[in-house]
């Protein structure tokens, strides 16, 4: 059948009908970039580039310079992707290929609780548990590595590495997830052959990541972004200090947690706007990194037969419902 | 259509319009009154509230606590219907405003500076200008030698000072650094007055209950929180020197007697400030604190519920003051409020 | 050659305990997590704590009923907005055979990743300022907002795996597209979807970022969906940075409850979802 498929005056009317709800799903991820650019045009007219490079957040001053929040966030980000991406690559792999399969229910479970848990309930632990360790860490720790500029500081506990450590945890079944679902969808041929070369688990195991690689990577960009965004258990633990500092014990801000704590009383419509063009930058950077890495993802499990997730719905398909 | 207006019809449209009357009737008897601003009188304002409440169930204040930038950015931008704050509104804000906006000022209160000094449960003596030094960042040691000077029985741990400050605009830090302007040049060149400042060093929290809970979960820290806040935490808190010398610990007399010179010479907005005051035990970082209400609010019948709950305020509810810590406004201060409140445009 | 296979066995069960390890190092914070939510917070849990208001600070006593309503409320009004349009945008990414169906995925995997102050921002502006005031019904927009990519995503998963004979029979037997999606293919991936629905709202059950400047919060008992409603994260959040140890036992509770509410749903959700491939299995 050559012909494209005559459409019905019934599926027009179900196109459109189901068509219409779409729309507003897309009409909201628009609208909150057409939302966020105009709220805040009043600072980026003001400060332009510079917002970016200035380090004075001032607001009774009307000085708004915003790098001492994209440098914790960055820095933050990047702390917990270290910290979790190894131990969500090992769990992945150990659910998915070295687990014996009685374990393997119950720890799936347990890793998909650590998902579940609500981030408030992360940032109250963090305050009551977390932060004293972290102070009673620093004490302990022998006066030379506190020389080091990245370890110094007072032992005040609400610091970079409480956000890090916090987020770390928030981010590893995330990760661990999306790398399972990757590891799973390597091609069985590929381990086979290389148990049929005499490899040892682990080899095998080595061979199934490097081919999934793309998509192990676009898991980990996946947690990064999630980090990125991640507001209140951030803002409970990290001292909301908006000053860029190398110390780890010393206690930043962030994008997310900068707007949260000023935005309901910016009382002058600059330092709104201010925050609202935080809000703007985070909104397109974690897009970004959303987009990259499910592009990595899917191109990846595209390439496997029968794939549970063919890359999109074709017109051309004439078999309805072709999996 | 006939049909309707007849036989069962009728009885059913009528018990309809009954029913939708009687919930139209006991929903407009509760009137929602909302609110925001100050952390500074917050103990006492929900005291109040829940009091009033027992008193008249159908009055619900609704109050936000968020501190006095927040309780100013809402009543400019009209989504509340009072604001509350203790650093009286600036002459832009105020111009900012669609409508003239009045201060009634409350109850009055201190500031405390609050500490947790491992080891260390005394009260410590302070003076303005060692307090300026330390938000400065110029003492960073609790056994720095100007400390130790006013306080040479206490031993004084080699412990890093941690500043605790508020992180939001607030009334709180408008009397601090009030004060601190007065007593310290340094102060008022570098940082100045108002509710939000650029501290120099500092950990920031939200509201007087946040800089309470930080300086009593970080050893070694010193913040400045209202009055009660140190003492329902039980947070030590020290006696600062007055302008005659003596150092007093805040409490009800010793604010009450700030506020004896200034009670005399009331301007008519009610906007003064009483730190640093002269006389004899005088506590110095006193301050009062204010309620925002539009001269010519647009929902009248809740400004007239509001303007109820004020007199009771000024009336009745002065006598919760003294046991949660504030102390209560002088009498000369009662009558020019109450002639003032006449003010409020009500038709 | 010995000496080199026993080399990489080694290495081999090296690393296979690694990766344990690094399953017992992600459980240790769970556990630690669970435990002090459990011993703090169950204990505080009485009939006090889910039928009273809160009290006048610095008193004692009183509950976080108001909360427990306006979390079960503004969730409620999410899951009005967000079902519909997650579901059949989910229907209309998978059988509408549009060129529109890729965009639609693409934005909904988009709005998946964007952090939940943002969306709080973006309901700021489009609910909040128009009506200035602060009310319930942003707040339960907000919400809904984030349901929708997940409630998109498990339908559109959930419409794929139906197989496609079901399709093609309704199709055969003369059924119009909507007829042989409404009456046949989404009654066998319903379960699923339902599923998927209960996991979304419980995920957003303890969302807090987008209800502090839609909702704001309240002291008293309010239904009142013009009117800022009470929540129970941001309650927790506000007891959580107070100085009062009585607030912050009533904050482990109320994390008491969320978690419990949160496993109850992923355990529905697990027995669900095992009991339906067990049937399809079975098929």
């Amino acid at each position: 059948m050559l012909r494209r498929p005559r459409l019905f005056l019934s599926d027009l009317i179900f196109r459109m009908g189901t068509g219409a709800f779409a729309l507003v799903l897309v009409l909201i991820v628009m609208g909150i970039g057409v939302v966020l650019w105009q709220e805040s045009h009043l600072a980026i007219q003001k400060f332009g580039f510079a917002f970016w490079r200035t380090s004075q957040w001032n607001p009774v001053m009307g000085e708004f310079g915003a790098f001492p929040f994209i440098w914790g966030t960055l820095y933050s980000s990047i702390l917990a992707l270290f910290i979790a991406g190894p131990i969500a690559i090992g769990i992945a792999i150990f659910l998915s290929e070295l687990c014996p399969l009685r374990l393997r229910q119950p720890l799936v479970f347990l890793t998909e609780l650590l998902a579940a848990i609500p981030s408030i309930v992360y940032g109250l632990w963090g305050v009551f548990v977390l932060i004293p360790i972290v102070r009673s860490l620093q004490t302990s720790l022998p006066d030379w590595i506190r020389a080091i500029p990245a370890f110094s500081g007072p032992p005040v506990g609400v610091s970079m590495l409480s956000a890090g450590l916090i987020l770390a945890i928030m981010v590893i079944p995330f990760s661990s997830a999306v790398a399972r679902e990757v590891l799973k969808s390597v091609p069985a041929s590929q381990r086979e052959a290389a148990y049929a070369l005499g490899s040892t688990r682990w080899e095998a195991t080595r061979a199934a990541l490097h081919y999934g690689r793309a998509g192990i990577i676009g898991a980990l960009m996946l947690g990064f972004g999630r980090a990125l965004g991640e507001t209140m258990a951030v803002t409970m633990v990290i001292g909301n200090t908006p000053k860029a500092l190398a110390s780890v014990f010393a206690p930043q801000h962030t994008m997310a947690a900068v707007i949260a704590n000023e935005f309901v009383e910016a009382s002058d419509q600059l330092h709104a706007d201010a925050l609202v063009e935080i809000g703007l930058v985070l909104f397109v950077i974690t897009l970004l990194v959303n987009i990259g890495s499910r592009m990595l993802i899917w191109n990846m499990t595209r390439q496997r037969s029968g794939s549970r997730r063919p890359a999109a719905a074709t017109p051309a398909a004439s078999v309805p419902g072709a999996a | 259509m006939m049909k309707i207006l007849n036989g069962r019809g009728a009885r059913g449209a009528a018990t309809a319009a009954l029913v939708v009357a009687l919930g139209a009737g006991v929903l407009a008897q509760t009137t929602l009154i909302n609110g925001a601003g100050a952390t500074f009188p917050y103990v006492i304002y929900s005291k109040w509230f829940s009091e009033y409440n027992k008193l008249h169930p159908e009055v619900q204040i609704n109050y936000q606590s968020q501190g006095s930038g927040f309780g100013i950015q809402q009543i400019q931008k009209q989504t509340v219907f009072f604001g509350a704050t203790d650093g009286p509104m600036t002459a832009d804000q105020m111009l900012a405003a669609p409508g003239k906006i009045l201060h009634f000022p409350t109850v009055l209160g201190a500031v405390v500076p609050i500490y947790n000094i491992p080891g260390v449960t005394a009260s410590l003596k302070f003076t303005g200008p060692v307090l300026a030094d330390i938000f400065l960042g110029k003492i960073t040691k609790w056994n720095d030698a100007k400390l130790t000077g006013l306080n040479p029985g206490i031993a004084l741990p080699n412990t890093d000072i941690t500043i605790a400050r508020r992180s939001d605009g607030s009334g709180t830090t408008y009397i601090f650094v009030d004060y601190l302007a007065k007593v310290s040049p340094e102060w008022k060149t570098r940082v100045g007055v108002a509710n939000s400042v650029n501290w120099p060093v500092g950990l920031g929290a939200p509201g007087n209950a946040g800089v309470s809970g930080l300086v009593k979960q970080t050893p070694g820290a010193i913040g400045y929180v209202e009055l009660i806040y140190a003492i329902q935490n039980q947070i030590s808190y020290g006696t600062v020197q007055n302008l005659a010398g003596e150092y007093v610990a805040a409490s009800v007399e010793s604010v009450t007697a700030a506020a004896a010179a200034a009670a005399g010479k009331m301007p008519p907005d009610f906007r003064v400030s009483i730190t640093n005051a002269e006389g004899k035990g005088v506590y110095p970082i006193s301050s009062f604190t204010w309620l925002l209400v539009y001269e010519n609010p647009k929902d009248k019948p809740t400004a007239k519920v509001f303007v109820e709950f004020m007199k009771w305020m000024l009336g009745d509810g002065q006598k919760f003051a003294a046991q949660l810590g504030y102390a209560p406004l002088p009498p000369q201060v009662v009558q020019l409020e109450l002639a003032a409140i006449a003010k409020i445009k009500l038709q | 050659m010995i000496a080199l296979n026993t080399r990489r066995r080694l290495l081999s069960n090296v690393m296979t305990t690694l990766c344990g390890l690094a399953v017992l190092v992600a459980l240790v914070p769970l556990a630690m997590i669970l435990f002090f939510v459990i011993a703090k917070g169950a204990g505080s849990l009485n009939w006090a704590f889910f039928t009273e208001l809160p009290k006048p600070v610095g008193e004692t006593g009183g509950g976080m009923s108001n909360a427990l309503a306006g979390s079960l409320i503004m969730c409620g009004i999410g899951a009005l907005f967000a079902i519909p349009v997650g579901v059949i945008s989910g229907i209309y990414i998978v059988e509408s055979r549009s060129r529109f169906a890729p965009v639609v995925r693409f934005a909904a995997d988009a709005l998946n990743g964007v952090p939940s102050i943002v969306i709080g921002l973006f309901v700021y502006v489009i609910a909040v300022v128009p009506f200035k005031g602060f009310n319930a019904l942003a707040g339960g927009l907000s919400l809904g907002i984030m349901m929708i990519p997940l409630i998109t995503r498990t339908t559109e998963e959930l419409l794929r795996l139906v197989p496609g004979s079901l399709r093609e029979g309704a199709l055969a037997l003369g059924a119009t597209r909507s007829r042989a999606v409404f009456s046949v293919v989404l009654p066998a991936a319903l379960p699923g979807i339902v599923t998927g629905i209960v996991l979304a709202l419980a995920r957003i059950a303890g969302e807090t970022a987008p209800l502090l400047f839609t909702a704001l919060g309240s002291q008293y008992w309010s239904t009142d969906l013009s009117q800022p409603m009470a929540s129970m994260t941001v309650q927790i959040y506000r007891y959580a940075q107070s100085p009062y140890d009585d607030w912050h036992r009533q904050a482990w509770a109320g994390a008491f409850v969320l978690v419990t509410v949160v496993l109850i749903c992923s355990m529905l959700a697990r027995l669900a979802t095992a009991r339906l491939s067990r049937m399809k299995v079975a098929d």
